[in-house]
């Protein structure tokens, strides 16, 4: 009987190893381990053999009829494994086919972008950054930053009025109310809001009536501020250093020429060393560089030390002229954005052409 | 202002290359514009030539055939078209080579067949005058043949273009640009015209001329001279060139010192014809009602109230300070002249310059207010070359009706506070050095500095931090200021709340497929009506500009659906075949309740700002807005895509938003709704009125409009608090309800809402039938709801009761439940 066992076992083990599909295995599972298989009706006819064999033979069947149903099983597996193998190397796509489209992103306007730039470089220095209305009043756009009625400096700037009742509120003379024509009246509003010290920029949209490629009616300016105790010129130079550098790379220069604006004293126009020529004024070739027209430097705004008189007009909220001392600065969004994308044209940018903005993602 | 470097070199000559000097003019203060010539570009070849001899051209009755001696050995032979050539005369010739104004090269050349080598030139052709007729004839013997032209006249002119910065009064002169020259570059500085010289002293004058002066505050001090025996006739070339030089017409030498003097010292002049003043009485006030002058331009002119004349017994005489009057304007005919230097208001100048809108030289000086010292200082210079060059006799003594002029105090300079504003130390020598080199007068008080402001600054450097100015820029201060970082305080940057979520509703629109754009603040007065906007709707009532550049750019936006319809119109018409755009700006409109911050308005400062400019955000689409692929058709922008990427802006902010039917002139009646934020209206979404679409010629088209306040105000974002999330797992239940159409969704979900309580999570639309298994009118809803407890898990009779009054409440809205 047992050798009977034994080679049931060896019949299967076989049998089972040599099963192709999954139909075989069944057969074979019934064959072996069914209710008419040899194995079951020995294990079925235990009782009736003599008491000292039936320990034996019982537990030698078990364990084969437990080897033969884990081999079943292994084999089970492994046929499936290789028939979903089988089944996915037939499912073949074009791997080669274009993605499905996700729907395009936008773009952002060229003149958002840059605004962030600078805004991020200036947070990075410790400024807040602050919005002022656009249509403002000629306290805070000129006289409040020492330009009296009637002075000349308010020429420098072609100014848009607003038509009393022509939306402006009631009472308002001629030339009370105006569309800014820079981003300082912001200086006085934030020094009336807040004591020193005060580090803050403004971007925004300003005004001047004046149309060419070079100037538009509408354009955006950001506006810089620091007052506390001990700042200096130097610090005006250092900080516009560190700004441009971040903004144009970091082998860039400033140059500082006296000037005059009537709200900083004393003042001086601001330029960047040419990134395009390296300030030499001249291309590889030896050619003139046309970026800079051969001067080296790219100019870019107005700055200075803010004028004893604007903080007259602020000394009870904290700023007197003897304790603290501060800088001020502006310039032309769209100037860096022309210079960094090489837009040439400023109307580009109010005309909002799509193949224009599909440029800057 | 232009400054011919020759003639400032006779003051200054700091022998530099003009471009070098232009350099460091700008490096302290004084931008140069140009650096240009007058005149031919070069002196070269042109040189004194004597005609010996002309002869009629043979085939041209306007020419002539000259022969010049030109210094060579023999003589030229030059065809000339000049009426006046004549044999003997001295004059200039452009030999071949010579390069004339405007690049004409001479060359030797045919002229109807007969040989020229050279040309015989014009006052005119050498910028040296003007609209004299043919060649110039100079004086006889004034140097041999064949000398260089440029030896004896101004042939090429280098002249600085300076742009002066309205404070600097000083360099709108002549001798003050030499001073600075002399500040700046250390070149030694020649005395002034009017150095050490006076009026002639006496009493003759006030029998020819008196004057009264009605108000000093507008006319600060009235000077004026008498010439006799006065010969009125052209300048000297020498005189004529550097006026031409200086951008200013010749044209007579008594008009022409007035415009001389005035370059040169800054201090504008005007010639009265004496004998047509009568008795010489001159009185200064202001215009009266509806009075008129004819000013020297030959223009008649009504000048406002507060504008100040010089009147003569007759009337107006002149325009104070900003232009003479034709009644007594000098002319060939004069023989006497009264000459006027006087100091006016500065700002009644600007303001009546303005007013008449009439600038001139004199104006643009005069509005910056000069001191009245310059006045002498002009007389001065005038008296000596009325003489010259008129031949006049100085009549003694000045008329001066001058108001007392505070004495100047000294500017006290601390110590140590130029280095406190520049962060540079200056030596004190270095300070006094560049003090003095400027014309200041300084003495030393212990450690300060006591400054004198000499009269051609007075307006200007009034103050501490002026001088700290001046010290500083003519001291190298770009080269020499070193770049630091301000110190100390413990500052912190960065975005506000509101900042940084615009930023990130921005980039939501641009990942949604959008473009950004910036349009234009103004508008035409007309957009309202094109988008049917009409009174009461504040948004017509629009932010009007009272002197804008167009009509077209008149008034201030109050939407920004009109710029995004122009971007999408303009794209449309060259060739794109859809837009997707978003606009992130201010709308303008008159002043009412501000939102919250500065989106919403509400900017810091102590005056309310004059109007209302809340941040919207704006977007517009038309034809597809996700383009057909091989793997999907083409999604096309309706309704529901825009409100679509609406959600999903408020969803990026963390927040929702919910949109009740809402009309607007300019929306599809039936396919706009109101967006409700937090239950307050908070803008608009639909799709465009086809006649609104059509004014912008664009098929359909969708948008939508918010007050971007309103939405971050309701974000989280930042400021989310957990809330523990349960474990025990929802009941999910699905139903279909046919409902009438004039039922909305929106009050589907909150009836079935308030119907099921504490236990309903949530229920959703999830799918809308209309069609042949529902009737005409009707559609059908498919809702999900979840309901969920946080304590157990809930049991199918829990539910029971409230899944009956949902039913019941859907049925109350006309609903009947679908198998």
């Amino acid at each position: 009987m047992k050798e009977r066992i034994e080679q049931i076992e060896a019949e299967g083990t076989t049998a089972i190893a040599d099963a192709g599909t999954a139909a075989e295995l069944e057969e074979l599972r019934v064959g072996y381990l069914g209710r008419k298989a040899e194995l079951t009706t020995i294990l079925r006819g235990i009782a009736d053999l003599e008491p000292a064999e039936r320990g034996p033979v019982g537990g030698a069947a078990n364990k084969v009829r437990k080897a033969l149903e884990a081999l079943l099983e292994e084999r089970t597996e492994a046929l499936a494994a290789a028939e979903l193998e089988a089944s996915l190397a037939t499912d073949r796509i074009d791997v080669t086919l274009p993605g499905s489209p996700v729907r395009a992103a936008g773009h952002l306007h060229p003149i958002t972008r840059t605004r962030r730039l600078i805004e991020d470089v200036m947070i990075g220095l410790g400024y807040q950054v602050m919005e002022g209305p656009e249509v403002e009043h000629d306290f805070y756009n000129f006289t409040a930053l020492n330009h009296p009625a009637d002075h000349p400096a308010r020429m420098l700037q072609d100014t848009f009025y607003v038509e009393p009742g022509g939306g402006a509120p009631d009472g308002v003379g001629a030339q009370d109310v105006l569309l800014r024509t820079h981003t300082s009246p912001m200086q006085v509003r934030a020094m009336e809001s807040a004591p020193p010290p005060l580090f803050m920029i403004v971007p925004g949209k300003t005004y001047r009536r004046d149309s060419d490629a070079t100037h538009s009616p509408m354009f955006h300016q950001v506006e810089g501020l620091a007052v506390a105790e001990g700042i200096t010129l130097a610090d005006l130079k250092g900080t516009l250093l560190a700004m441009l550098r971040e903004i144009f790379g970091p082998d860039r220069e400033i140059r500082m020429r006296p000037h005059f604006f009537p709200f900083t004293e004393p003042s001086v126009e601001f330029d960047v060393s040419c990134f395009k020529c390296g300030g030499s004024g001249k291309l590889p070739g030896g050619d003139r560089c046309n970026l800079c027209k051969g001067i080296g430097w790219i100019e870019l705004g107005g700055a200075g030390m803010v004028d004893p008189n604007v903080f007259g007009f602020v000394r009870e909220a904290g700023y007197d002229p003897d304790l603290v001392t501060g800088f001020a600065f502006g310039f032309g969004i769209e100037r860096i954005a022309m210079l960094r994308h090489g837009v040439g044209d400023l109307r580009l940018f109010f005309d909002n052409d799509v193949r224009l903005l599909e440029q800057f993602s | 202002m232009r400054i011919p470097y020759a003639w400032m070199a006779t003051y200054c000559d700091p022998g530099l290359k003009p471009e070098v000097l232009a350099e460091k003019l700008a490096m302290t203060g004084t931008e140069v514009e140009r650096v240009v010539t007058t005149g031919p570009p070069s002196a070269d070849n042109f040189v004194i030539g004597k005609v010996l001899a002309t002869e009629p051209h043979p085939d041209a009755d306007r020419l002539r055939v000259c022969t010049v001696d030109t210094g060579d050995e023999s003589p030229r032979n030059i065809v000339c078209g000049a009426p006046n050539v004549a044999a003997g005369q001295t004059v200039v010739v452009a030999l071949p080579g010579a390069v004339m104004p405007g690049g004409m090269k001479i060359k030797k050349a045919k002229l109807r067949g007969v040989p020229s080598e050279g040309m015989i030139c014009s006052e005119t052709e050498l910028e040296l005058g003007e609209g004299s007729d043919g060649i110039m004839v100079l004086e006889d013997g004034i140097a041999q043949p064949g000398t260089p032209a440029g030896q004896v006249l101004p042939v090429s002119q280098i002249v600085l273009e300076l742009e002066v910065t309205p404070n600097r009064t000083d360099c709108f002169s002549l001798y003050g640009v030499a001073r600075e020259a002399h500040a700046i570059t250390g070149a030694a500085l020649a005395a002034s015209p009017w150095e050490g010289k006076e009026i002639a002293s006496g009493d003759a004058v006030e029998s020819l001329v008196s004057v009264e002066v009605e108000d000093p505050e507008l006319c600060p001090r009235f000077t004026a001279l008498a010439f006799e025996d006065v010969k009125v006739g052209p300048s000297p070339l020498w005189l004529k060139a550097r006026l031409i030089a200086a951008g200013q017409r010749p044209i007579n030498n008594v008009v022409d010192i007035t415009n001389y003097v005035m370059w040169l010292t800054g201090q504008p002049m005007h010639a009265f014809d004496l004998d047509l003043v009568p008795d010489g009485a001159l009185t200064v006030r202001s215009a009266r009602e509806g009075e008129k002058v004819t000013t020297l331009d030959g223009i008649e002119r009504e000048p406002g109230p507060d504008t100040v004349l010089v009147c003569d017994r007759n009337g107006p005489a002149a325009i104070a300070g900003i232009m003479g009057g034709a009644v007594s304007e000098v002319s060939e005919a004069t023989t006497s002249v009264l000459m006027e230097a006087a100091t006016w208001n500065g700002p009644n100048i600007l303001r009546s310059s303005r007013d008449l809108n009439l600038r001139s030289e004199a104006s643009s000086r005069f509005e910056k207010q000069l001191h009245p010292a310059l006045t002498v200082r002009a007389q001065i210079v005038a008296a000596e070359l009325m003489a010259e060059l008129c031949g006049a006799t100085v009549v003694e003594g000045m008329v001066d009706v001058a108001a007392p002029m505070p004495d100047p105090a000294p500017i006290r300079l601390r110590a140590g506070r130029v280095e406190r504003i520049l962060g540079l130390a200056i030596e004190p020598d270095a300070q006094v050095e560049a003090l003095e080199l400027l014309g200041f007068t300084v003495e030393r008080e212990g450690d300060d500095l006591l400054v004198t402001v000499p009269p051609d600054r007075f307006y200007d450097v009034t103050r501490e931090i002026d001088v700290v100015e001046e010290v500083g820029r003519v001291n190298d201060l770009d080269r020499r200021l070193p770049a630091t970082l301000p110190s100390g305080s413990g500052r912190v940057g960065g975005l506000s709340r509101q900042q940084s979520l615009q930023r990130r509703a921005e980039d939501s629109l641009r990942e949604a497929g959008f473009d950004e754009i910036v349009g234009w603040s103004f508008t035409d007065p007309g957009e309202t009506d094109r988008l049917r906007i009409t009174v009461p709707d504040p948004r017509a009532n629009a932010v009007k500009l009272s002197n804008p550049l167009s009509e077209d750019q008149s008034v201030m936006r109050s939407t920004l659906l009109g710029s995004l319809l122009g971007a999408a119109q303009r794209n449309l018409a060259r060739g794109a075949e859809s837009v997707a755009l978003f606009e992130s700006g201010r709308v303008y409109l008159p002043a009412g309740e501000f939102g919250p911050g500065p989106l919403g308005g509400n900017f810091p400062g102590e005056q309310r700002p004059p109007v209302n400019e809340p941040h919207h955000f704006c977007a517009l689409a038309t034809g597809s807005i996700d383009p057909a692929s091989w793997a999907h058709d083409a999604v096309t922008a309706d309704f529901f895509q825009m409100k679509g990427v609406l959600e999903r802006l408020a969803a990026g902010l963390g927040t929702t938003v919910q949109v009740i039917a809402g009309e607007q002139p300019f929306l599809h009646p039936g396919r706009s709704g109101e967006v409700l934020i937090d239950g307050r209206g908070a803008g608009w979404i639909g799709q465009l009125h086809p006649t609104v679409a059509a004014e912008w010629d664009l098929g359909e088209a969708v948008a939508f409009e918010i007050g971007l306040a309103d939405l971050l105000e309701a974000s989280p974002l930042g400021e989310e608090k957990y809330v523990d999330f349960t474990a025990f797992p929802p009941v999910d239940r699905d139903l279909a309800v046919v409902l009438p159409d004039s039922v909305e969704a929106s009050g589907v979900l909150e009836a079935a809402r308030t119907a099921g309580g504490k236990l309903l999570k949530s229920v959703t639309v999830f799918d809308v039938y209309r069609g042949d298994q529902v009737g005409e009118d009707e559609k059908s809803l498919a809702l999900r709801f979840r309901f969920r407890a946080d304590d157990r898990t809930l049991s199918d009779d829990e539910v029971a009761p409230q899944w009956q009054k949902i039913i019941a409440a859907l049925e109350g809205l006309g609903g009947k439940l679908r198998g």
